[in-house]
Protein backbone atom coordinates (compact mmCIF):
# COMPACT_ATOMS: atom_id res chain seq x y z
CA UNK A 1 0.00 0.00 0.00
CA UNK A 2 1.65 3.22 -0.73
CA UNK A 3 1.65 6.52 0.99
CA UNK A 4 -1.12 8.10 -0.68
CA UNK A 5 -3.56 5.40 0.16
CA UNK A 6 -2.26 5.32 3.46
CA UNK A 7 -3.61 8.64 4.14
CA UNK A 8 -6.86 8.54 2.86
CA UNK A 9 -7.44 5.58 4.79
CA UNK A 10 -6.47 7.23 7.57
CA UNK A 11 -8.50 10.60 7.00
CA UNK A 12 -11.51 8.25 6.25
CA UNK A 13 -11.34 5.95 9.28
CA UNK A 14 -10.38 9.26 11.50
CA UNK A 15 -13.86 10.63 10.39
CA UNK A 16 -15.57 7.58 10.79
CA UNK A 17 -14.50 6.93 14.90
CA UNK A 18 -15.91 11.17 15.04
CA UNK A 19 -19.13 11.11 13.20
CA UNK A 20 -21.49 9.62 15.81
CA UNK A 21 -21.05 11.84 18.54
CA UNK A 22 -22.34 14.68 16.08
CA UNK A 23 -25.85 14.89 17.83
CA UNK A 24 -27.08 17.88 17.40
CA UNK A 25 -24.65 19.45 14.92
CA UNK A 26 -21.11 19.49 13.46
CA UNK A 27 -19.65 21.86 16.06
CA UNK A 28 -19.72 18.87 18.76
CA UNK A 29 -16.75 17.43 16.79
CA UNK A 30 -14.09 20.30 17.93
CA UNK A 31 -12.91 18.64 20.31
CA UNK A 32 -12.51 15.27 19.29
CA UNK A 33 -11.05 17.01 15.83
CA UNK A 34 -8.40 19.48 18.55
CA UNK A 35 -7.34 15.55 20.01
CA UNK A 36 -7.34 13.39 17.01
CA UNK A 37 -6.09 15.33 14.23
CA UNK A 38 -4.26 18.47 15.86
CA UNK A 39 -2.59 16.24 18.38
CA UNK A 40 -2.94 12.60 17.17
CA UNK A 41 -1.81 12.74 13.64
CA UNK A 42 -0.80 16.53 13.81
CA UNK A 43 -2.04 17.50 10.10
CA UNK A 44 -3.19 20.69 11.33
CA UNK A 45 -2.76 23.04 14.08
CA UNK A 46 -5.05 24.73 16.44
CA UNK A 47 -5.58 28.02 14.67
CA UNK A 48 -6.16 25.99 11.54
CA UNK A 49 -9.48 23.94 13.23
CA UNK A 50 -10.73 27.84 13.76
CA UNK A 51 -10.30 28.36 10.36
CA UNK A 52 -12.00 25.68 9.01
CA UNK A 53 -14.96 25.83 10.81
CA UNK A 54 -15.82 30.11 10.34
CA UNK A 55 -15.30 28.89 6.37
CA UNK A 56 -17.20 25.94 7.03
CA UNK A 57 -20.43 27.94 7.82
CA UNK A 58 -20.10 30.65 5.14
CA UNK A 59 -20.66 27.07 2.28
CA UNK A 60 -23.76 25.64 2.28
CA UNK A 61 -23.85 22.06 3.44
CA UNK A 62 -23.65 20.98 7.70
CA UNK A 63 -21.00 21.98 9.42
CA UNK A 64 -19.91 18.45 9.82
CA UNK A 65 -19.70 17.73 6.77
CA UNK A 66 -18.07 20.49 5.43
CA UNK A 67 -15.02 20.83 8.33
CA UNK A 68 -14.40 16.97 7.37
CA UNK A 69 -13.90 17.49 3.63
CA UNK A 70 -11.83 21.07 4.72
CA UNK A 71 -9.23 19.21 6.68
CA UNK A 72 -10.10 16.28 4.10
CA UNK A 73 -9.01 18.81 1.27
CA UNK A 74 -5.97 20.47 3.35
CA UNK A 75 -4.18 16.63 4.08
CA UNK A 76 -4.78 14.94 0.54
CA UNK A 77 -6.67 17.07 -1.83
CA UNK A 78 -9.98 16.22 -3.21
CA UNK A 79 -9.10 12.69 -2.96
CA UNK A 80 -8.71 13.70 1.05
CA UNK A 81 -12.05 15.62 0.91
CA UNK A 82 -13.90 12.66 -0.16
CA UNK A 83 -12.52 10.18 1.99
CA UNK A 84 -13.02 12.89 5.15
CA UNK A 85 -16.64 13.34 3.80
CA UNK A 86 -17.19 9.41 3.42
CA UNK A 87 -15.45 8.82 6.88
CA UNK A 88 -17.91 11.24 8.32
CA UNK A 89 -21.19 10.52 6.65
CA UNK A 90 -21.30 6.50 6.55
CA UNK A 91 -22.07 6.00 10.49
CA UNK A 92 -24.56 8.43 10.58
CA UNK A 93 -25.83 7.49 7.71
CA UNK A 94 -25.89 3.43 8.95
CA UNK A 95 -27.97 4.87 12.06
CA UNK A 96 -30.05 7.05 11.06
CA UNK A 97 -31.17 4.25 8.33
CA UNK A 98 -31.69 1.51 11.00
CA UNK A 99 -33.79 4.51 13.00
CA UNK A 100 -36.04 4.86 9.60
CA UNK A 101 -36.08 1.37 8.97
CA UNK A 102 -37.20 0.29 12.51
CA UNK A 103 -39.91 3.34 12.84
CA UNK A 104 -41.53 1.48 9.19
CA UNK A 105 -41.27 -1.93 10.65
CA UNK A 106 -43.32 -0.86 13.68
CA UNK A 107 -45.51 1.65 12.12
CA UNK A 108 -49.21 1.44 13.32
CA UNK A 109 -47.95 0.11 16.33
CA UNK A 110 -50.87 1.89 18.57
CA UNK A 111 -47.77 2.78 21.43
CA UNK A 112 -45.65 4.22 18.57
CA UNK A 113 -48.09 6.65 16.77
CA UNK A 114 -49.21 8.03 20.46
CA UNK A 115 -45.67 8.79 21.24
CA UNK A 116 -45.24 10.21 17.97
CA UNK A 117 -48.04 12.68 18.74
CA UNK A 118 -46.19 14.06 21.39
CA UNK A 119 -43.17 13.85 19.76
CA UNK A 120 -44.44 16.05 16.97
CA UNK A 121 -45.03 18.71 18.87
CA UNK A 122 -41.77 18.78 20.91
CA UNK A 123 -40.16 18.86 17.26
CA UNK A 124 -42.36 21.79 16.87
CA UNK A 125 -40.99 23.24 20.10
CA UNK A 126 -37.02 22.31 18.51
CA UNK A 127 -37.94 24.54 15.72
CA UNK A 128 -39.05 27.04 17.36
CA UNK A 129 -36.14 27.28 19.90
CA UNK A 130 -33.85 27.17 16.62
CA UNK A 131 -35.53 30.16 15.21
CA UNK A 132 -34.55 31.57 18.52
CA UNK A 133 -30.74 31.09 18.66
CA UNK A 134 -30.30 31.64 14.48
CA UNK A 135 -32.58 34.87 15.50
CA UNK A 136 -30.23 35.98 17.96
CA UNK A 137 -27.01 36.11 15.56
CA UNK A 138 -28.86 37.22 12.23
CA UNK A 139 -31.49 39.86 13.93
CA UNK A 140 -29.66 42.65 15.14
CA UNK A 141 -30.54 45.91 13.25
CA UNK A 142 -33.83 47.46 11.40
CA UNK A 143 -32.96 45.66 7.85
CA UNK A 144 -32.16 42.34 9.06
CA UNK A 145 -35.37 42.05 11.15
CA UNK A 146 -37.26 43.56 8.09
CA UNK A 147 -35.78 41.05 5.85
CA UNK A 148 -36.86 38.70 8.36
CA UNK A 149 -40.35 39.34 8.17
CA UNK A 150 -40.62 39.71 4.31
CA UNK A 151 -39.29 36.10 4.06
CA UNK A 152 -42.07 35.15 6.09
CA UNK A 153 -45.00 36.56 4.50
CA UNK A 154 -42.74 35.85 0.97
CA UNK A 155 -42.66 32.00 2.22
CA UNK A 156 -46.43 31.74 1.55
CA UNK A 157 -46.68 32.50 -2.01
CA UNK A 158 -42.74 31.47 -3.71
CA UNK A 159 -40.80 28.49 -3.18
CA UNK A 160 -38.49 28.68 -0.84
CA UNK A 161 -35.54 28.60 -3.29
CA UNK A 162 -36.13 31.84 -4.70
CA UNK A 163 -36.82 33.27 -1.51
CA UNK A 164 -33.21 32.20 -0.67
CA UNK A 165 -31.73 33.59 -3.21
CA UNK A 166 -34.17 36.90 -3.35
CA UNK A 167 -32.52 37.26 0.45
CA UNK A 168 -28.98 36.71 -0.79
CA UNK A 169 -29.43 39.68 -2.97
CA UNK A 170 -31.16 42.09 -0.50
CA UNK A 171 -28.93 41.51 1.53
CA UNK A 172 -25.76 42.83 -0.90
CA UNK A 173 -28.33 45.39 -2.33
CA UNK A 174 -28.72 47.02 1.07
CA UNK A 175 -25.72 47.18 2.19
CA UNK A 176 -24.22 48.41 -1.30
CA UNK A 177 -27.14 51.33 -0.75
CA UNK A 178 -26.38 52.12 2.80
CA UNK A 179 -23.10 52.50 1.93
CA UNK A 180 -23.71 54.67 -1.04
CA UNK A 181 -26.32 56.94 1.47
CA UNK A 182 -23.25 57.00 3.43
CA UNK A 183 -24.43 55.09 6.49
CA UNK A 184 -22.15 52.84 8.17
CA UNK A 185 -22.99 49.47 8.04
CA UNK A 186 -22.28 46.80 10.48
CA UNK A 187 -22.30 43.03 8.98
CA UNK A 188 -22.51 41.06 12.23
CA UNK A 189 -23.75 41.07 15.29
CA UNK A 190 -21.36 42.75 17.74
CA UNK A 191 -22.25 40.61 20.18
CA UNK A 192 -22.39 37.50 18.33
CA UNK A 193 -20.02 34.70 19.91
CA UNK A 194 -18.09 32.42 17.91
CA UNK A 195 -20.62 29.16 17.82
CA UNK A 196 -17.50 27.11 17.96
CA UNK A 197 -16.93 28.26 21.62
CA UNK A 198 -20.49 28.74 22.38
CA UNK A 199 -22.16 24.96 23.61
CA UNK A 200 -25.61 27.11 23.29
CA UNK A 201 -25.32 28.10 19.50
CA UNK A 202 -25.10 24.20 18.47
CA UNK A 203 -27.73 22.43 20.18
CA UNK A 204 -30.41 24.92 19.12
CA UNK A 205 -28.84 25.66 15.43
CA UNK A 206 -29.34 21.99 14.77
CA UNK A 207 -26.88 21.74 11.95
CA UNK B 1 -38.55 8.56 -11.89
CA UNK B 2 -38.70 8.68 -8.35
CA UNK B 3 -35.03 8.43 -7.74
CA UNK B 4 -34.26 11.67 -10.18
CA UNK B 5 -37.15 13.58 -8.20
CA UNK B 6 -34.56 12.82 -5.11
CA UNK B 7 -31.60 13.06 -6.91
CA UNK B 8 -32.49 16.73 -8.39
CA UNK B 9 -34.44 17.91 -5.12
CA UNK B 10 -31.87 17.28 -2.66
CA UNK B 11 -28.70 17.79 -5.04
CA UNK B 12 -30.34 21.74 -5.40
CA UNK B 13 -30.72 21.89 -1.62
CA UNK B 14 -27.42 21.17 -1.57
CA UNK B 15 -26.56 24.32 -2.98
CA UNK B 16 -28.27 26.24 -0.64
CA UNK B 17 -28.61 24.61 2.47
CA UNK B 18 -27.46 27.71 5.20
CA UNK B 19 -27.89 28.08 8.49
CA UNK B 20 -28.52 24.49 10.06
CA UNK B 21 -31.05 21.44 8.90
CA UNK B 22 -34.05 23.06 9.97
CA UNK B 23 -34.34 25.76 7.42
CA UNK B 24 -34.43 23.42 4.74
CA UNK B 25 -38.06 22.09 5.80
CA UNK B 26 -39.88 24.61 3.86
CA UNK B 27 -37.84 22.95 0.62
CA UNK B 28 -38.24 19.14 1.46
CA UNK B 29 -41.83 20.19 2.07
CA UNK B 30 -42.20 21.68 -0.69
CA UNK B 31 -40.91 18.76 -2.97
CA UNK B 32 -42.79 16.20 -0.96
CA UNK B 33 -46.17 17.86 -1.15
CA UNK B 34 -44.99 18.13 -4.87
CA UNK B 35 -44.36 14.77 -5.76
CA UNK B 36 -46.55 13.32 -3.56
CA UNK B 37 -43.69 11.45 -1.44
CA UNK B 38 -45.80 12.01 2.15
CA UNK B 39 -47.88 14.22 3.71
CA UNK B 40 -46.76 17.16 5.95
CA UNK B 41 -47.62 15.34 9.02
CA UNK B 42 -45.14 12.43 8.02
CA UNK B 43 -42.79 14.60 6.89
CA UNK B 44 -42.71 15.94 11.27
CA UNK B 45 -42.36 12.26 12.00
CA UNK B 46 -39.36 12.60 9.96
CA UNK B 47 -37.60 14.79 11.25
CA UNK B 48 -38.36 13.82 14.57
CA UNK B 49 -36.16 10.70 13.37
CA UNK B 50 -33.41 12.96 12.37
CA UNK B 51 -33.34 14.66 15.53
CA UNK B 52 -33.01 11.45 17.07
CA UNK B 53 -29.93 10.55 15.13
CA UNK B 54 -26.36 12.13 15.26
CA UNK B 55 -25.33 13.71 12.24
CA UNK B 56 -26.92 16.56 10.42
CA UNK B 57 -30.80 17.30 10.56
CA UNK B 58 -31.06 18.28 6.89
CA UNK B 59 -28.94 15.30 5.55
CA UNK B 60 -30.35 12.86 8.34
CA UNK B 61 -34.14 14.07 6.99
CA UNK B 62 -33.14 13.54 3.58
CA UNK B 63 -32.21 9.98 3.84
CA UNK B 64 -35.55 9.22 5.73
CA UNK B 65 -37.63 10.88 2.91
CA UNK B 66 -35.86 8.51 0.32
CA UNK B 67 -35.49 5.75 2.08
CA UNK B 68 -39.92 6.33 2.50
CA UNK B 69 -40.50 7.06 -1.34
CA UNK B 70 -38.40 4.66 -2.68
CA UNK B 71 -36.34 2.10 -0.16
CA UNK B 72 -32.86 1.76 0.51
CA UNK B 73 -31.51 3.11 -3.06
CA UNK B 74 -33.60 6.01 -2.37
CA UNK B 75 -32.29 6.35 0.84
CA UNK B 76 -28.67 6.23 -1.43
CA UNK B 77 -29.64 8.70 -3.65
CA UNK B 78 -30.69 11.31 -1.47
CA UNK B 79 -27.87 11.17 0.90
CA UNK B 80 -25.27 11.42 -2.31
CA UNK B 81 -27.44 14.08 -3.98
CA UNK B 82 -27.07 16.04 -0.72
CA UNK B 83 -23.37 15.34 -0.56
CA UNK B 84 -22.26 16.47 -3.48
CA UNK B 85 -23.03 19.62 -3.83
CA UNK B 86 -20.97 19.86 -0.40
CA UNK B 87 -17.66 18.17 -2.25
CA UNK B 88 -18.31 20.21 -4.74
CA UNK B 89 -18.27 23.53 -3.21
CA UNK B 90 -15.61 22.83 -0.42
CA UNK B 91 -13.03 21.29 -3.26
CA UNK B 92 -13.63 24.74 -5.21
CA UNK B 93 -13.56 27.35 -2.50
CA UNK B 94 -10.58 25.40 -0.40
CA UNK B 95 -8.47 25.91 -4.17
CA UNK B 96 -9.43 29.35 -4.57
CA UNK B 97 -10.03 31.38 -2.27
CA UNK B 98 -9.13 30.73 1.11
CA UNK B 99 -10.49 33.04 3.07
CA UNK B 100 -14.21 33.35 1.75
CA UNK B 101 -15.98 34.47 5.00
CA UNK B 102 -13.82 37.49 5.55
CA UNK B 103 -14.61 38.28 1.49
CA UNK B 104 -17.17 41.67 1.73
CA UNK B 105 -19.07 40.47 -0.88
CA UNK B 106 -20.28 37.06 0.79
CA UNK B 107 -20.39 39.27 4.23
CA UNK B 108 -23.29 41.15 2.40
CA UNK B 109 -24.96 38.74 0.93
CA UNK B 110 -24.99 36.86 4.74
CA UNK B 111 -26.31 39.78 5.74
CA UNK B 112 -29.90 39.22 4.16
CA UNK B 113 -29.02 35.45 4.06
CA UNK B 114 -28.98 34.62 7.60
CA UNK B 115 -32.44 36.49 8.57
CA UNK B 116 -33.98 35.09 5.53
CA UNK B 117 -32.46 31.83 7.15
CA UNK B 118 -34.06 32.82 9.99
CA UNK B 119 -37.85 33.22 8.33
CA UNK B 120 -37.07 29.96 6.57
CA UNK B 121 -37.52 27.92 10.51
CA UNK B 122 -40.41 30.31 11.60
CA UNK B 123 -41.87 29.39 8.23
CA UNK B 124 -41.20 25.21 9.01
CA UNK B 125 -42.75 25.78 12.32
CA UNK B 126 -46.21 27.42 11.32
CA UNK B 127 -46.19 24.74 8.65
CA UNK B 128 -45.76 22.06 11.15
CA UNK B 129 -47.99 23.36 13.53
CA UNK B 130 -50.59 23.99 10.75
CA UNK B 131 -50.02 20.37 10.01
CA UNK B 132 -49.93 18.60 13.47
CA UNK B 133 -53.42 20.64 15.05
CA UNK B 134 -51.23 23.23 17.37
CA UNK B 135 -52.74 25.94 15.21
CA UNK B 136 -56.22 25.68 15.93
CA UNK B 137 -57.05 25.69 19.54
CA UNK B 138 -60.28 24.58 20.83
CA UNK B 139 -60.82 23.41 24.89
CA UNK B 140 -60.56 19.71 24.09
CA UNK B 141 -58.12 17.18 26.22
CA UNK B 142 -56.47 16.95 23.05
CA UNK B 143 -56.11 20.47 22.27
CA UNK B 144 -54.73 21.56 25.67
CA UNK B 145 -52.64 18.84 26.09
CA UNK B 146 -50.34 19.32 23.12
CA UNK B 147 -50.13 22.86 23.57
CA UNK B 148 -48.96 22.11 27.68
CA UNK B 149 -46.11 19.43 25.74
CA UNK B 150 -45.33 22.48 23.53
CA UNK B 151 -44.77 24.30 26.32
CA UNK B 152 -43.16 22.25 28.58
CA UNK B 153 -40.65 21.67 25.53
CA UNK B 154 -39.55 25.07 25.16
CA UNK B 155 -39.56 25.20 28.53
CA UNK B 156 -36.83 22.45 28.61
CA UNK B 157 -35.05 23.37 26.10
CA UNK B 158 -34.64 27.45 26.79
CA UNK B 159 -34.08 27.57 30.26
CA UNK B 160 -33.48 24.04 31.25
CA UNK B 161 -31.29 24.33 28.49
CA UNK B 162 -31.83 20.30 28.21
CA UNK B 163 -30.39 18.27 25.27
CA UNK B 164 -33.17 18.20 22.05
CA UNK B 165 -32.42 14.08 22.02
CA UNK B 166 -33.26 14.10 25.90
CA UNK B 167 -36.80 16.47 24.95
CA UNK B 168 -37.75 14.28 22.29
CA UNK B 169 -37.53 10.83 24.15
CA UNK B 170 -39.10 12.19 27.01
CA UNK B 171 -41.57 13.63 24.86
CA UNK B 172 -42.13 10.32 23.01
CA UNK B 173 -43.25 8.64 26.98
CA UNK B 174 -45.10 11.42 27.53
CA UNK B 175 -47.28 10.86 24.80
CA UNK B 176 -47.27 6.90 25.58
CA UNK B 177 -48.63 7.72 28.84
CA UNK B 178 -51.23 9.94 27.46
CA UNK B 179 -52.95 9.06 24.25
CA UNK B 180 -51.95 4.95 23.75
Amino acid sequence: MNGEWTKLLQLFWTFFKISPVTFGGGFAMIPLIEREIVEKRKWLDSEDVTEVFALSQSVPGAVGINSASFIGHRVGGVKGALAAMLGVSLPTFFIVLALGISYFFIHGNPKLEAAFVSIRVTIIAIIVYAAIQTARTAIFDKTTFLIMLAGVVVLFFIHPLLAILLGAVTGMISVFLKRKLGYEVQLKHDKAKDPANNPDYFMGAGI
Amino acid sequence: MVLWQLFHTFFLLGFVSFGGGYAMIPLIETAATKYGWMSTEQLTNMVAIAGMSPGPIAANSAILVGYSAAGISGAVTSAVAILLPSIILVSVVASFFIKLHHHSVVESMFYGLKPLVTSLIIFAAIKFAQANNLAVFDFSFHSISLLLIFGLSLFALIKLRWNPVYVIILSGLVGIALYS
